[in-house]
């Protein structure tokens, strides 16, 4: 009943170029995971409402508040940045969640006996959570053109937001990676996921300037990597007098600290199986 | 070598690949957790063309073994060598060699079976050129060519573990390793992942190692045994010898009664349920 062809056949061909290797194992992560984000897009539609809120309501209310100091740009100009990080933010650091449940549906099992790079499997996972984070972007420019928020529209400006808020997702998703291997248990993980999630959000630049903040509380958000991402999207959304860094600076600080997240994913990730 | 048609056979020895060494050769493979040895001084052999159960009561140290011989843990103690290589000192090169398929349906259902297989050959680094003839061969092997493009999560459970044999299979494994491959199957579907398996054993030489629960599985798909009783390897040989070994008129139940020092759990422990249930789950 078979066709099959009976004999023994290689069970291994020539060892591929390892860094060809890592580059396709990483497209065929984040591929699926693309695919599946694009047949059921629920999830990334519900998550849009909240940063609409934020600026439609939070925003509104304190601009006539007038109460933080935001040189010459309006408050919802300001915080527009502001919404978009913490947005991903929020969207990425829950995706740990996901690996969880394919740790106990053993997926991860299955991509850990594969002879593909673990380094590869981390970064197809960033990769994806990129994605979600470009839809972030999308929505706050779809938001700020409805309520016409003063922002700049030059493309570069557009496509260096989008590639902060992929990068941006790509850190807090791996970050979550990080806890998910640790804890290993939903139940641990959502109570984590919460206790982060908040410092992350208050202890940064996205609502208010560090200058307003008490002195400890600067040095918390100086450790913070939403600060730089902030930094970095409101240079680019409505100029450099509102950023403590440059451009490329703040961009080097995040990509940095994204490879040291994806390397300890890495070093991390079999642990989920042990 | 000379593969005979026949049907469904259980002899073993003429279907040795080549015959020098074994496809599993384990030595004191033992790992610990803290104070709890959960394999204890497992010493196995496994010869090529085999079809190897490893039997036990939950925490028997099944799972574990399998564990440390796909290189997914690390052994506190002993080694073993996989297809030719030492899981210790070339655990790539041993995932180069095997495949995998867990306990839980693990087959991606947010993807068709197309994409599922996909994502294996890529990432088991199957050339473009022969990943779609593979696939196709797969999944015709396999019976699940008119679901090719279907999503999973509309499939039955058996459709799933077959597919997840297919993924398994796609780089030509020398040896294959199954986690209680046919848990939470009805009857039909369980029937039919064994006879992939011997088609498998038959057509490509594959070298195949089970954990099971199921005593007809042990019986009738295995033709090797090892029974294993906390953590350690208490008994070995086929199931005919087993059963000689405890008496007259012994079924495998008596076997396993015998070496594992209790009553057999009817798929009693809380994980199988919850497994069950998964399956149960994603398939309504």
């Amino acid at each position: 009943m078979t066709s099959a062809q009976p004999g023994v056949q290689p069970a291994v061909w020539a060892e591929a170029n390892p860094v060809f290797a890592f580059f396709q194992q990483t497209a065929a992560i984040a591929e699926i995971e693309l695919k599946k984000l694009i047949r059921d897009p629920t999830e990334v539609l519900a998550r849009a409402v909240q940063p609409v809120l934020w600026i439609v309501v939070f925003g509104n209310v304190f601009s006539r508040v007038r109460a933080i100091p935001t040189g010459n740009v309006s408050y919802l100009s300001f915080m527009t940045p502001g919404i978009l990080a913490q947005s991903v933010l929020f969207v990425a650091i829950f995706y740990g969640i996901a690996v969880i449940w394919e740790r106990d549906l053993g997926i991860v099992h299955k991509l850990l006996v594969s002879p593909a790079q673990r380094a590869a499997l981390v970064y197809g996972k960033a990769a994806s959570a990129g994605f979600r984070g470009a839809i972030q972007a999308t929505i706050i420019y779809a938001v700020a053109a409805l309520l016409r928020i003063q922002i700049r529209w030059s493309p570069l400006s557009i496509a260096g937001v989008f590639a902060g808020a992929m990068l941006g997702s790509a850190i807090f998703a791996t970050m979550s990676f990080i806890v998910a291997c640790i804890v290993k248990s939903r139940e641990r993980f959502m109570g984590v996921g919460q206790l982060m999630t908040m410092p992350l959000f208050f202890a940064s630049n996205a609502i208010y300037p560090i200058s307003i903040m008490p002195h400890w509380l600067r040095i918390v958000a100086y450790l913070n990597p939403l600060t730089y991402l902030v930094d970095a999207l409101r240079s680019l959304m409505i100029g450099p007098g509102q950023s403590s860094h440059s451009i490329a600076m703040n961009f080097g600080i995040v990509a940095l600290i994204f490879v040291i997240f994806a390397a300890i994913g890495t070093k991390l990730y079999p642990s989920l199986v042990r | 070598m000379s593969t005979s048609d026949t049907a469904i056979t259980n002899t073993t020895e003429a279907m040795g690949l080549g015959g020098e060494g074994f496809a599993i050769e384990t030595f004191d493979l033992t790992r610990r957790y803290g104070d709890l040895v959960a394999a204890n001084h497992v010493t196995l052999h496994v010869p090529y063309g085999a079809i190897f159960g490893l039997l036990g009561p939950n925490g028997a140290g099944k799972t574990t073994t399998i564990k440390m011989l796909t290189t997914m843990l690390e052994p506190s103690e002993g080694t073993a060598r996989v297809a030719g290589f030492d899981i210790v000192q070339a655990p790539s090169k041993v995932r180069r060699m095997i495949g995998y398929v867990p306990q839980a349906l693990s087959a991606d259902g947010g993807l068709t079976g197309w994409e599922n297989l996909s994502l294996s050959g890529k990432l088991y680094g199957i050339p473009r050129s022969e990943r779609k003839s593979r696939i196709q061969e797969a999944l015709q092997f396999m019976g699940l060519t008119d679901f090719g493009d279907k999503l999973v999560k509309t499939y039955s459970g058996g459709m799933i573990r077959r597919l997840e044999i297919a993924q398994a299979m796609l780089h030509r494994p020398a040896v294959l390793f199954l986690d209680e491959p046919t848990i939470g199957l009805d009857p039909v579907a369980r029937r039919s992942v064994w006879e992939r398996l011997l088609e498998l054993r038959r057509n490509f030489q594959m070298t195949v190692l089970i954990t099971t629960h199921g005593m007809d599985e042990a019986d009738e798909l295995c033709d090797r045994l090892a029974i294993m009783h906390l953590g350690k390897v208490a008994a070995i040989g086929t199931p005919a010898e087993l059963k000689a070994s405890v008496g007259p008129g012994a079924t495998l139940d008596d076997v396993f009664v015998h070496f594992s020092g209790g009553t057999i759990q009817e798929e009693g422990s809380y994980r199988d349920v919850r497994a069950t249930r998964r399956t149960a789950s994603r398939l309504g």
